[in-house]
């Protein structure tokens, strides 16, 4: 049975690295004694997939994980997998205070792999000791060029890049209390395009304030959904979002067949008072 | 005051590995201050991921957060870059738990592990905003205090450090909570007073109510300034571990650490007597925590953790009366579901079951470390490490029979008496143990780890001279051209250098204060990280200070001399001391007095306590000094060590 979770990470935990989120949903699988499966082999390890990285430093309200469970009536001292009713608030527990599951759903054996499926991530990134009329020009511009050429290094050697087409969408958001953020989405394939890597070819990496992951989506022809909704369900949001209409936002053209909506949320965009335009 | 996370959250972003700095741990815990409680901030001066796991820091953390008098809160060393951005923004050493500055609590307790961190310690003392000289400071500024296996010889800090506390910190701890909080309800009066005072507590030692004498070069004594501090300071010794459970929530990290698992201490104390070790000599006697309580520590920790892997620790594991029964049953438990490892440091070859092998077989397979420590059996018998090379055989056999391809096998040289014979000897047995492995699989390898040997105070090599930095050298050029003939053969070893300047501290006098101090000055932090030591700091700072690394270090002292520790107490009879350096000398062998008469040592007699072991008789394969026969018929000895991915503890 194949379980994908749904996770937040959020506050201090945000300085935990992807790596060490490994070893905490391994021992926190272990405290809550889900019967997980474990693969054969010379060292055994839990049957365990990790969605797309999170950078170190940046919180999530969108982070994923699958999980293989075992068949449970080999081991009848392990509770049963069938009963999915607590399993979110059981595994909070077990997991430190600032990663808590908001949604389990058993999804087919055979879906495909959480980093194969999504094609790209929505990101409220906070700007320190900014102008946002700067910014504004800079949002602009960026929308308006062709190609975003950079140099980055990879292996060790330095290779010519277009961060471009990984710019799907890019916006300015003020806040009430005078913050400014900027509302990305950006693409994951075929490599992920990081808030930093934007941040840097937006001239704007020392202004880098509070980074969160809004949300992960799959591309299902035109439509794109969450991998799991936070209330639990895979879904397709709707089209459009009145709160968010009026901002000053240009749709990507890095990406013709994508659809241009907002992400939805059932319970209001996850940062939706620090967002909201004044 | 106020938590300092909001000015630190935009500078951990900008550090290697911020989560080191977070707390957020499982077990942490967020102590409520109060100006009528005694605030301890319990420091470790490395980086949190050696200091983290350290369980006499975690054992007193919980302790005094029990007591309604006191809170306690943690500390580690920031690397380097996280050092630069606090200086820069002009912000303190500050707690994990609550991320209070420094200066917030009334005593900064540091955990003494080695002596390469002295210099961090300094450097900790002065992030804390606290003068580094012990002279400098105002009654309202934080006391210094230390404790842990490095404060045996104390002296080389005595201009820093305000209190030291020899040996188990369990009880003392509240005995000095009772004294400063006293000082601190009369509004922190003058600090000489809380000093005396603190001199007063059975096992403190204040360093600045002693005086010591030279005549010329030579020291003469160490003698109290004042009638409240004691001529001879004793260490303290917890009776019975089984009053002392703890810790009973280990802290989880969210970061990776080394010994990232659980720990539970089965016992305290050997007598082995291995000459060269001093934990062994110091933590005497042995105290068995009662085989009923382990277990449940080890259940209940393992449920509450999530750990997969469990280490039963002490100075040698496989000589706990209950160690096959707890590791079947942690083992066997279904609740583990078979996946949970359990690793034995410390374990003797000549001491350990084939049976107990196959048990831990069941989980996971651990990597092997062996730690016979000396190439031949004349020099083993020097150290009183009396494992024959039948043994050694016997345990690499076993263990590559049943599957391991990689053996680690630990040793020292520049031991006493060591020939070029002697040194070989390491890799002589570093290659039959290969061409064992080889027998079983074509990939077999056997790693060969060498140190360079630091005589240690309360030892009986305390007088021996150390081995020039030459010496050490050519030893490890010897092994090295020798390992290049052997096959299957991978030798490794420490920086010769730094074990020169650990044996400089090691046994040093008060007069080391000023060379600490200018290392420090001069940018040396971090020495026991290979790419931050700087040997050149050291010698540059001796020469200044008009002081000889040859006096210090390489010479043999003589029987009669003052030792800079001689007014301190590890509860050994220095004549029994000097007879066993003797014995030693004389390549004669002392057994093990749990099953022995006693040789009148000090560490019970003197403290009215003894040995709380289990059993009467010594645990199968046991060949030292328990008058088994070294072939032990059906019964293969087998020593298991840690994960080989891991930094191993040397067996001892």
């Amino acid at each position: 049975m194949r379980l994908r979770v749904r996770f937040a990470k959020v506050g201090k935990v945000r300085f935990t690295s992807h790596r060490d989120v490994a070893r905490i949903w391994e021992r926190a699988i272990r405290r809550a004694e889900l019967p997980i499966a474990y693969s054969q082999g010379f060292t055994p390890r839990p049957k365990v997939s990790f969605g797309l990285a999170l950078s170190t430093g940046y919180e999530s309200d969108s982070e994923f994980i699958d999980l293989e469970l075992e068949d449970t009536t080999a081991n009848p001292a392990l509770p049963d997998a069938d009963q999915l009713d607590g399993l979110p608030a059981t595994l909070s527990n077990a997991l430190p205070s600032g990663m808590d599951v908001t949604a389990i759903a058993v999804i087919e054996a055979g879906a495909e792999s959480l980093q194969q499926a999504v094609n790209s991530c929505s990101w409220d990134i906070s700007l320190r000791d900014v102008d946002p009329d700067v910014v504004g020009a800079v949002v602009a511009r960026i929308l308006a060029a062709e190609t975003i050429p950079v140099t980055r290094e990879r292996k060790g050697k330095p290779v010519k890049d277009d961060l471009r087409p990984g710019v799907l969408d890019l916006a300015l958001v003020r806040s009430e209390a005078g913050g400014v953020h900027l509302y990305a989405e950006l693409g994951c394939q075929p490599r992920a395009l990081r808030p930093s890597e934007l941040l840097g070819a937006m001239d704007l990496r020392d202004h880098e304030g509070l980074v969160r992951r809004t949300h992960q989506w799959m591309y299902d022809g035109h439509e794109r959904r969450e991998p799991l909704a936070a209330d639990g369900a895979p879904r397709v949001p709707p089209a459009g979002d009145a709160r968010r209409r009026d901002h000053d936002h240009v749709r990507s053209t890095g990406r013709p067949d994508t659809p241009t909506i907002y992400p939805g949320e059932p319970h209001g965009f996850v940062n939706a008072g620090r967002l909201a335009d004044g | 005051m106020d938590s300092l996370w909001t000015q630190l959250e935009p500078i951990l972003s900008r550090v290697e590995k911020p989560a080191r700095y977070i707390g957020c741990e499982d077990g942490m815990q967020r102590p409520i201050h109060h100006p009528s409680k005694v605030a301890w901030l319990l420091a470790y001066p490395d980086i949190y991921d050696i200091g983290l796991p350290n369980q006499g820091l975690q054992i007193l953390y919980e302790i005094l957060n029990e007591r309604p008098d006191a809170v306690a809160e943690r500390t580690y060393a920031p690397w380097v870059d996280l050092e630069a951005q606090l200086r820069l923004h002009g912000l303190p050493l500050f707690s994990v738990d609550n991320h209070l500055p420094a200066p917030a609590f009334d005593i900064l307790a540091f955990n003494l592990s080695s002596e390469l961190v002295y210099t961090n310690l300094l450097n900790c003392i002065d992030l804390a905003r606290t003068p580094v000289r012990a002279e400098h400071r105002a009654a309202g500024d934080l006391l210094i205090g230390a404790g842990g296996h490095a404060t045996y010889n104390p002296e080389p800090l005595a201009d820093f450090v305000d209190f030291f506390v020899l040996g188990d910190g369990e009880e003392v701890v509240s005995e000095i909570t009772e004294v400063v909080g006293a000082w601190k309800a009369a509004g922190k009066p003058s600090r000489e007073g809380v000093l005396r005072d603190l001199a007063g507590v059975t096992g403190v030692y204040v360093p600045a109510l002693y005086e010591s004498r030279y005549s010329g070069a030579v020291l003469l004594g160490t003698t109290p300034r004042v009638p409240e501090a004691p001529e001879r300071i004793e260490k303290r010794t917890v009776a019975d571990l089984a009053d002392w459970p703890y810790p009973k929530q280990q802290l989880v990290p969210l970061t990776e650490v080394v010994h990232d698992r659980l720990n539970v201490e089965v016992f305290r104390g050997c007598t082995r007597g291995c000459r060269f070790c001093q934990a062994g000599m110091i933590t005497r006697p042995v105290r068995e925590r009662p085989a009923d309580q382990v277990r449940t520590m080890v259940q209940q920790g393992l449920r509450r953790t999530g750990y997969d892997e469990v280490a039963l620790t002490s100075l040698s594991t496989a000589d706990f009366s209950g160690i096959e029964q707890v590791v079947a049953q942690t083992v066997a438990d279904p609740i583990n579901r078979g996946q949970v490892t359990v690793a034995l440091p410390s374990l003797r070859v000549d001491a350990f079951t084939v049976g107990l092998a196959a048990e831990i077989q069941k989980a996971r397979r651990t990597g092997l470390t062996f730690a016979p420590e000396a190439g031949t059996w004349r020099m083993r018998q020097v150290i009183n490490k009396l494992i024959s090379e039948d043994d050694l055989y016997g345990a690499v056999e076993s263990a590559f029979s049943q599957g391991w391809r990689r053996v680690k096998l630990y040793f020292l040289t520049g031991l006493p008496t060591e020939t070029d014979a002697d040194t070989l000897g390491i890799t002589e047995l570093g290659r039959n143990c290969a061409e064992l492995g080889k027998r079983h699989s074509s990939g077999a390898s056997v790693t060969v780890s060498v140190g360079g040997f630091v005589p240690k105070p309360f030892t009986p090599f305390q007088w021996f001279g150390q081995n020039t930095l030459t010496e050490f050298d050519r030893k490890i050029a010897l092994l090295r051209e020798d390992a290049r003939r052997s096959k299957g053969v991978q030798l490794k070893w420490h920086e010769t250098k730094a074990s020169i300047i650990e044996g400089l501290m090691s046994r040093g006098d008060r007069r080391l204060g000023p060379v600490i101090e200018d290392v420090w000055r001069n940018g040396g932090i971090f020495q026991e990280w290979s790419e931050h030591f700087n040997y050149g700091l050291w010698i540059d700072a001796l020469e200044r200070a008009g002081l000889s690394l040859e006096d210090y270090v390489n010479r043999h002292r003589t029987e009669h001399e003052t030792l800079p520790w001689d007014h301190l107490s590890a509860g050994l009879h220095k004549d029994f001391l000097w007879q066993d350096w003797r014995d030693a000398l004389a390549e004669v062998g002392l057994p093990d007095c749990r099953w022995t008469p006693c040789y009148d040592c000090g560490a019970c007699t003197g403290y009215g306590i003894e040995h709380v072991v289990a059993s009467a008789v010594a645990p199968a394969g046991g060949s030292q000094g328990t008058g088994q026969d070294l072939s032990r018929g059906g019964a293969v000895p087998v020593s298991l060590g840690i994960r080989t991915s891991k930094p191993a503890v040397a067996g001892v």
